[in-house]
């Protein structure tokens, strides 16, 4: 083409675009250069050499690198995270022990104090999975991009899911562990089966940030946090017999409390805890809370997949 | 450029990424990728060190190996000293020389880089590109996104220019300046009038000329200048200056922008 014209060059390269054909490849993505190694260019870099290590990454792999991730950023904050954890069950057995406590003798066959020290330890499990999972899944997604991030390596979102739920649980784990410590100060007397205590808050607060995990990819702003909170979390919380028993409650809303996981989370915590309730029931309340893991991972890795893949 | 590491799924055709094809090997695809997005995603959180630690961790880097990758992603973003500074406090010429680093660290094959010289100052940029030079150095193939056309000239050994999501021009950007747009360009400068005088005056001379802001650029001038026959000159045109064609007059004439 020795003397181009506008439009002999838009016709070239037309004929050139459809004979490409159909198949994309790497150099075809949009607005792209290629640039091929050329070893005139550029230096040599430290530590450089030809091999590179060739190992594909796992799903064990992803899932640790997410978890070191968060382990690494809370040994700076821990004590921050500790303050709230210890505080909060103080809080509430002092207002809910003493100061309703002094109305109420016992509720369900349980001290109203002990009564509401399991209900404290399931209070203490969902607000440390759930907000964390709603909130930093929010701002990780929308603000601070790290999930693009994370995605551009090779990790998968089930992974991803998988590994900010586990750290959730067990941090919420924690949180339960310490609550119950805070029980026994004020007075409460567990039985030795207490020690089951962190096995059952790490099933149960899988499923709650998960859930969490799948309502923040869910929300579109901030504005939507208040609809989450006070549509889902207080009613999970409040409406779980974790205050007071549920079988004083209108139809509707004992129905809503026995499809609550935090209900079968909290009578669980109490057979445990005390040794009290051991019946058929258990196996139910297992079951809902296992049941919940399922679903809520499977909503979390599918809502997510909608928020993050284009 | 999201559809190379499966977080975009195109509407229609295949993608195939090193001959594997997405989204099927999707995971492996990534993991011989190196990513630098357009939009900064650092871990604020974490330190220089620790970002490049989880990245190690992500691309399956064996624990042994792990210390010579952060190492050498440090030496990559020249941030040595401050491995750890949290990135938050990190100024914006050193969080994308981090961001581009911990794209580079784990050796990958491919490099995909999304317009990563969008709003940096010039210094930033050239840093930016004596890291782009130094993978380029160890074999690894660049694919580079940009609107910047001299950067797309300086750095490439091949170009594609694309044009409403078609590829209009392809190939090495010596070969396409020559073969498009010739070796020289005359640019002249004057008010509107003049400008328009000029250009109708190359076309005549059966030339393409375009406006540049306040200029006219003729391409091709050469073609004038080897002339004996006593026709048009270049100095005919009007006081002027002659420069070597450029990939932005290539991309100019071919999308057809500012075209007189």
């Amino acid at each position: 083409m020795t003397e181009p014209t506008p439009e002999t060059i838009r016709g070239e390269t037309i004929r050139g675009e459809t004979v490409r054909g159909e198949r994309r490849s790497v150099t075809d993505a949009p607005g792209a250069t290629v640039a091929r190694a050329r070893p005139d260019r550029g230096g040599p870099l430290p530590g450089s050499g030809t091999a590179g290590h060739r190992r594909r990454p796992g799903m064990v792999s992803g899932v640790t690198a997410v978890l070191w991730r968060e382990w690494t950023v809370f040994r700076r904050v821990w004590f921050t995270t500790a303050f709230g954890s210890i505080l909060e069950p103080v809080i509430l057995f002092v207002a809910f022990g003493f100061g309703f406590g002094a109305l109420v003798a016992e509720v369900a066959g349980l001290a109203y104090l002990d009564f509401i020290a399991t209900g404290a330890v399931a209070i203490g499990a969902l607000f440390s999975s759930i907000f964390p999972a709603l909130i930093n899944g929010y701002f990780r997604r929308k603000e601070q991009r790290l999930y693009d991030g994370l995605l551009a390596a090779p990790l998968s979102i089930p992974e991803l899911v998988t590994g900010e739920a586990a750290w959730n649980a067990l941090r919420a784990t924690a949180v339960g562990v310490a609550t119950v410590g805070v029980a026994i100060a004020f007075g409460v007397r567990p039985a030795a089966s207490v020690v089951l205590v962190p096995v059952i808050t790490v099933v149960a607060a899988f499923g709650f940030a998960c859930a969490g995990a799948a309502f923040g990819a869910l929300i579109r702003s901030t504005h939507s946090f208040d609809m989450i909170i006070v549509g889902v979390i207080v009613p999970m919380y409040v409406v779980a017999g974790t205050f007071f028993p549920i079988d004083g409650l209108p139809g509707p809303m004992e129905a809503l409390a026995l499809s609550n996981p935090v209900y079968h989370l909290v009578e669980l915590l109490r057979v445990v805890t005390f040794g009290t309730g051991m019946t058929p029931m258990v196996f139910v309340h297992i079951a809902v809370v296992v049941g919940f893991d399922v679903v809520a991972w499977l909503l979390a890795v599918r809502l997510m997949r909608r928020a993050l893949i284009d | 450029m999201r559809t190379l590491t499966g977080q975009a799924v195109p509407d229609a055709g295949d993608i195939e990424v090193l001959g594997l094809s997405m989204p099927a090997r999707s995971k492996e695809i990534r993991a011989r990728c190196g990513v630098v997005p357009q939009v900064d995603n650092l871990d604020d959180e974490l330190t220089v060190a620790e970002n490049l630690e989880v990245s190690a961790r992500l691309y399956g880097i064996p624990r042994g190996a792990r210390p010579s990758a952060i190492a050498r992603g440090l030496a990559l973003a020249t941030l040595e000293d401050r491995p750890d500074d949290i990135a938050e406090h990190l100024s914006g010429g050193m969080r994308r020389r981090l961001l581009i680093a911990r794209g580079l660290m784990h050796r990958p094959e491919l490099v995909l880089l999304d317009e990563p010289t969008v709003g940096l100052d010039p210094q930033v940029r050239q840093q930016l590109w004596s890291q782009i030079g130094l993978i380029r150095a160890e074999g690894a193939t660049v694919v580079l996104t940009t609107h910047y056309i001299e950067e797309a000239e300086r750095l490439s050994d091949e170009v594609a220019i694309m044009h409403q999501g078609r590829i209009v021009a392809q190939g090495p950007p010596d070969e396409l300046i020559a073969d498009l747009v010739g070796e020289t360009v005359y640019e002249v400068w004057g008010s509107p009038a003049t400008l328009t005088e000029v250009a109708a005056r190359a076309r005549a001379a059966a030339l393409t000329a375009r406006h540049v802001g306040t200029s006219v650029a003729v391409l091709g001038i050469e073609r004038l200048d080897v002339r004996t026959d006593g026709g048009l000159r270049a100095e005919d045109l009007g006081p002027g200056r002659r420069r070597a064609a450029t990939l932005e007059d290539v991309f100019v004439v071919l999308t057809g922008e500012e075209l007189t």
